[in-house]
């Protein structure tokens, strides 16, 4: 049995999942691929934004994936963590602009 | 500066035990496909040469930089170095072959001492296409070279280079501490007479291979990138862009082994298997000769010694007509060439 949750082995393996539903497997990799093909945002910008969002949603296999996709489009390590700042910021954000939701509770409560 | 494979006394300076590395593990367990066996699946094994096109010459191994996935083990300590008698024997098959390329790499080409007799000859054998793959840093190496970009205006040669990035970082870190801005400027110099120019004939392509271990990109983006980066920050211009794949063997394949990359690497290549690019296989149609005059399919399987499986196994003894339809050597190093887009020494093969 298997005692780490993670291998990254498995990452070669995303495909399989088709095996047990080929319908809905085939339909979401038709998608996957859709959506990272060149449109009005290039390639390369989406290759960054799913690194970003990769670190938020931590995912261990999609920032390997990301990365890796990253060093192949020559994106340097700086525009790399530029895009990793975003996601922090806007993560950290996220939690102290709901700070106006405690400032207005305490406003509410207090003489 | 790093230390090339054989002067390190590196087992991997052998190329049998290379070829044993490729052939075993992985591919020697069945958790891999050989290559054979890969192209055999689309009924490509084996794979025969077709007519020739292009005459690789490697005039030697020496070279002024030691960059750390060279695939030739090159360096200044290398002293396999063609002599004229050798080049004399390829020139008489460069004025018979009906051969539209004739590509001149190393180590770096300029640095034998007969260079420039040799491509005196060999541009009056009137091939249309007359390759010099050059690092550029040569060209500003040593005041001897420092007229080269005029003197390859003058025989209208076609300079191929490499350029791992239009950034100082990455390309430092794999050719070596201040390559880029000796490459910047040996670029400059060769724009300031013309090559490059989007309107001249000068032809002036760069190469990029990846800075580690992981595939190129798409070849068409990255050109985009690179002519963006290098025209915007040192109003540098090129015409092409080639994305070549390292292939695992020799430096790299050390470099893949002692970073613990190997496995890894081998699975990303033949996942990336194209079977469309089996058939535009640089080997098919070009034939590479080694400094001592020995004939092998390609650079790749030069480094390897592998050589032609032909009767005819030295330039001395060329002759085209038992040459072709010959039966490519193939190992695992293959499946580089293959992957993605497939690669060649002119980039992309599909």
């Amino acid at each position: 049995m298997q005692k780490t949750y993670y291998d990254p082995a498995d990452l070669r393996k995303f495909g399989k999942i088709s095996d047990w539903n080929e319908e809905l497997g085939s339909k979401f990799f038709e998608y996957y691929n859709a959506v990272f093909k060149e449109g009005k945002l290039s390639e390369r910008e989406k290759s960054l934004i799913a690194l970003a969002v990769a670190h938020t949603v931590q995912c261990p296999y999609c920032i390997d994936a990301y990365t890796g996709d990253g060093l192949k489009r020559g994106i340097t390590k700086e525009e790399m963590m530029e895009a990793l700042h975003v996601s922090a910021a806007i993560r950290g954000g996220a939690s102290l602009v709901h700070g106006v939701q405690m400032m207005n509770k305490v406003n509410k409560l207090e003489m | 500066m790093i230390k090339s494979l054989h002067k390190r006394e590196s087992e991997l300076a052998n190329s049998n035990r290379q070829v044993e590395i490729l052939s075993n593990g992985i591919f020697q367990n069945g958790e891999l496909p050989k290559f054979k066996d890969k192209i055999a699946e689309t009924g490509q094994f084996p794979l025969k040469a077709k007519k020739l096109e292009i005459l690789q010459i490697n005039v030697g191994y020496m070279c002024n930089q030691v960059c750390e996935h060279c695939h030739v083990d090159a360096g200044p300590d290398r002293k396999e170095i063609m002599t004229r008698d050798t080049m004399r024997q390829c020139l008489e098959v460069i004025k018979n072959t009906g051969a539209h390329t004739l590509d001149l790499t190393g180590g770096a080409p300029e640095m034998n001492p007969d260079f420039r007799w040799f491509v005196d000859e060999a541009s009056k054998a009137g091939i249309k296409d007359f390759i010099v793959r050059s690092n550029l840093t040569i060209i500003r190496a040593n005041k001897k070279y420092y007229d080269l970009p005029e003197f390859f205006k003058q025989h209208n040669v076609h300079v191929i280079s490499s350029m791992p990035h239009w950034t100082k970082g990455k390309t430092d870190k794999q050719r070596g501490d201040g390559v880029f801005d000796k490459s910047i400027k040996a670029l400059q110099e060769l724009n300031a007479i013309g090559y490059g120019m989007p309107d001249n004939d000068l032809r002036l392509d760069l190469v990029y291979n990846p800075s580690g271990a992981y595939l190129p990109g798409n070849q068409a983006s990255m050109e985009k990138d690179f002519k963006k980066g290098l025209s915007e920050e040192f109003n540098i211009q090129f015409h092409n862009l080639f994305a070549i794949t390292n292939l695992p063997i020799a430096r790299f394949l050390d470099y893949l082994i002692a970073s613990e990359n190997y496995e890894d690497y081998m699975y990303s290549l033949v996942e990336a298997y194209n079977p469309a690019a089996v058939k535009s296989v640089m080997c098919t149609n070009t034939l590479s000769i080694s400094w001592d005059g020995y004939l092998y399919d390609c650079d790749f399987n030069q480094m390897l010694n592998l050589p032609v499986n032909s009767k005819v196994k030295h330039i001395a003894d060329y002759n085209e007509e038992l040459l072709d339809g010959r039966t490519i050597m193939i190992s695992q190093h293959c499946y580089g060439c293959t992957a993605g887009a497939g690669s060649s020494c002119q980039g992309s093969v599909t």
